[in-house]
């Protein structure tokens, strides 16, 4: 059995690095969550310390102005960029990654009982749908209004929107797992429904799950970029990189690159993910191919 | 037909009594006390347990919901905490503007969107394929807050070309078409790089299929084969991606108000939030919906018309 997972993984990776763009993303996020992992060890500046005497100091590329040590230069309140860039990618990467898994959790779970047991089909899914009416942002929004403004409070907010999603594919694949010949042989050998559900249908749906996975992290970083915009995310003065995205709008005239850099980084981190989970999909889930 | 679009109105009818519950159990669970923010910072107890009193916010909850419910029959969507006048007066005054924007947005979307996605499947693997697919990557992975500051940045303070904000007038005058521009394509871009993904799969596929190459091999000239033939039966996946992409618009439009100084209703739902005005957030956030649901009922219905395979009967 061991073997077997193995197999498709392995088989699922080296596809996805067979192709250059694929291989660049996965390379580019790799080494994006190790710098940010360890970026206390590599900036001796502190994301939250002000030096009004450095404000607005330009970066790398300015012929006069540069503060040695500062390299993509500070922000209005003389803080380091790149400092804050480094902590900010903590930020938004740690809430995309969490509130993925826990929309993974109850999403996964919903729609393995709602694609296998049909008394409890209409119920879940009626209410996934009821979710899914929330456009875009909006349900995230409402949540936060109604837990008030934090980094937790958003990551609770994204999760719930991810929920409906992973349970609309997981069901889907369900519905078709379950009249295979191997769910009829396990069920005839005894095996119990958590067993079949959680053990049988659940490892054939890995491939899915995923996949989904990677698209929603993408959406989750761009989400709390967009909360934090919007001040309902990670508050002042933490340095997630949509919050910087606002601050910085107020002195684009006077120094753009406060406000490129940050979104530049956006940017690349979730055209990285989706590059991989589209990479990913055509490998592992040719049948997803955009509906995900 | 007609039975199918009275069942699908009965469904959305539930939909929102489902919708407006949760909006107003999510609201009702907020923590801090409606009754205090209205009695303001100096009231004595006593005031502001007359303010509960008076607002009804001592009755139990289900109740609360009953009268709340009721009231939004009657189209009473409530009374702003903070200007004490009524919410949908203050929605309908600006919801011209996030429509403005939203058409706007769509209007791009599907400009640039469709005609791209097309071009894409008909050239597939060539240099511009690839250009209009990395286009459309970078399109659904950028932050639509930061693309309308960076073409701010461009076309307003360095080439001085458009104004930087405002969407005052509609889209079809002189001015508000060019207040319009930018707004629209930042949020615009997104639901246009969906449009030429699905359109390009969509494109593909029936180019594949055998009554294309049944016209091909009339001898058909190819471009007729394209708009003709092929464009109409493309044009089904385009439009269920129309409706879900609407949401995301609807969501995003919250987002370019702020970007752009408009005077939408997603500049109403933030300021609400920020001063915790429960009643407009409510209601705005339940008007928001009611869009979106509307309009995926109205793509159902066009499918009709699109596809006369579909009959609902």
């Amino acid at each position: 059995m061991r073997k077997r997972k193995e197999n498709w993984l392995t088989k699922a990776f080296t596809n996805l690095l067979k192709n250059k763009l694929a291989t660049v993303a996965f390379f580019f996020l790799i080494i994006e969550i190790i710098i940010v992992v360890i970026a206390p060890y590599l900036t001796p500046h502190d994301p939250l310390e002000t030096n009004i005497a450095l404000k607005l100091a330009p970066g790398f590329w300015a012929s006069e102005g540069y503060v040695e040590g500062y390299y993509l230069g500070t922000d209005h309140l003389g803080r380091d960029v790149l400092t804050r860039l480094l902590y900010g990618g903590r930020i938004s990467l740690w809430v995309g990654f969490v509130s993925t898994f826990i929309g993974l959790v109850f999403g996964v779970t919903l729609g393995l009982l709602a694609g296998y047991y049909k008394q409890l089909d209409n119920i879940i899914m009626r209410f996934m749908d009821l979710l899914f009416t929330f456009p875009g942002i909006l349900l995230a929004m409402l949540i936060v209004a109604m837990l008030g403004v934090s980094t937790t409070n958003a990551m609770i907010a994204i999760s719930v929107w991810s929920i409906p999603g992973f349970a609309r594919m997981v069901r889907g694949k369900v519905l078709s797992l379950k009249e295979e010949d191997y769910v009829t042989a396990v069920r005839s050998l005894g095996a119990s429904d958590f067993r079949i559900l959680f053990l049988h249908i659940l490892k054939n749906s890995l491939p899915v799950i995923i996949v989904v996975s990677t698209m929603r992290l993408a959406s989750s970083i761009m989400s709390i970029a967009t909360l934090s915009f919007l001040g309902l995310g990670s508050p002042p003065p933490n340095p997630e990189w949509g919050a910087m995205i606002a601050t910085a709008r107020d002195y684009m005239w006077k120094q753009p690159s406060l406000i490129i850099i940050p979104g530049v980084v956006v940017m690349m981190t979730v055209i990285s993910f989706n590059i991989v989970g589209d990479k990913l999909r055509d490998v592992l889930d040719p049948s997803l191919k955009e509906n995900a | 037909m007609l039975r199918y679009v009275l069942k699908r109105i009965g469904n959305i009818v539930i939909l929102l009594i489902g919708i407006s519950f949760i909006i107003f159990a999510s609201l009702y669970l907020a923590p801090g006390d409606p009754a205090e923010l209205v009695a303001g910072a100096n009231a004595t107890p006593d005031d502001i347990e007359r303010v509960r009193v008076f607002l009804g916010l001592d009755k139990p909850f289900l109740v609360q919901y009953w009268i709340y419910f009721t009231n939004l029959l009657q189209g009473n969507l409530g009374t702003s905490l903070v200007t004490r006048q009524p919410v949908l007066n203050e929605i309908i005054t600006r919801l011209p503007h996030t429509l403005n924007l939203a058409f706007t947005s769509m209007l791009v979307a599907v400009l640039i969107g469709i005609p791209a996605g097309i071009i894409s499947a008909i050239k597939k693997d060539s240099w511009l394929d690839n250009l209009i697919s990395t286009t459309s990557l970078a399109g659904i992975s950028v932050p639509n807050f930061w693309l309308g500051s960076m073409l701010i940045l461009l076309f307003s303070v360095v080439l001085r070309w458009l104004p930087t904000g405002g969407m005052t007038e509609p889209f079809w005058t002189s001015l508000g078409f060019k207040q319009a521009i930018l707004p629209s394509i930042a949020l615009g871009m997104s639901v246009a790089a969906s449009f030429m993904r699905v359109g390009r799969s969509a494109m593909l596929d029936v180019l594949q299929s055998d009554y294309i190459r049944t016209a091909r091999s009339k001898g058909l000239k190819y471009s007729t084969i394209v708009v003709i033939h092929a464009l109409r039966n493309a044009l089904i996946p385009i439009l269920t991606i129309f409706g879900t992409s609407f949401g995301g618009l609807l969501g995003g439009a919250i987002v370019t108000e702020q970007v752009f100084v408009i005077n939408g209703i997603g500049t109403y739902l933030l300021s609400s939030i920020n001063m915790r005005n429960y009643p407009a957030v409510q209601s705005t956030v339940l008007v928001i919906a009611f869009f979106f649901v509307f309009v995926n009922l109205l793509v159902d219905l066009l499918y009709v018309v699109v596809d006369p395979r579909i009959t609902y009967d």
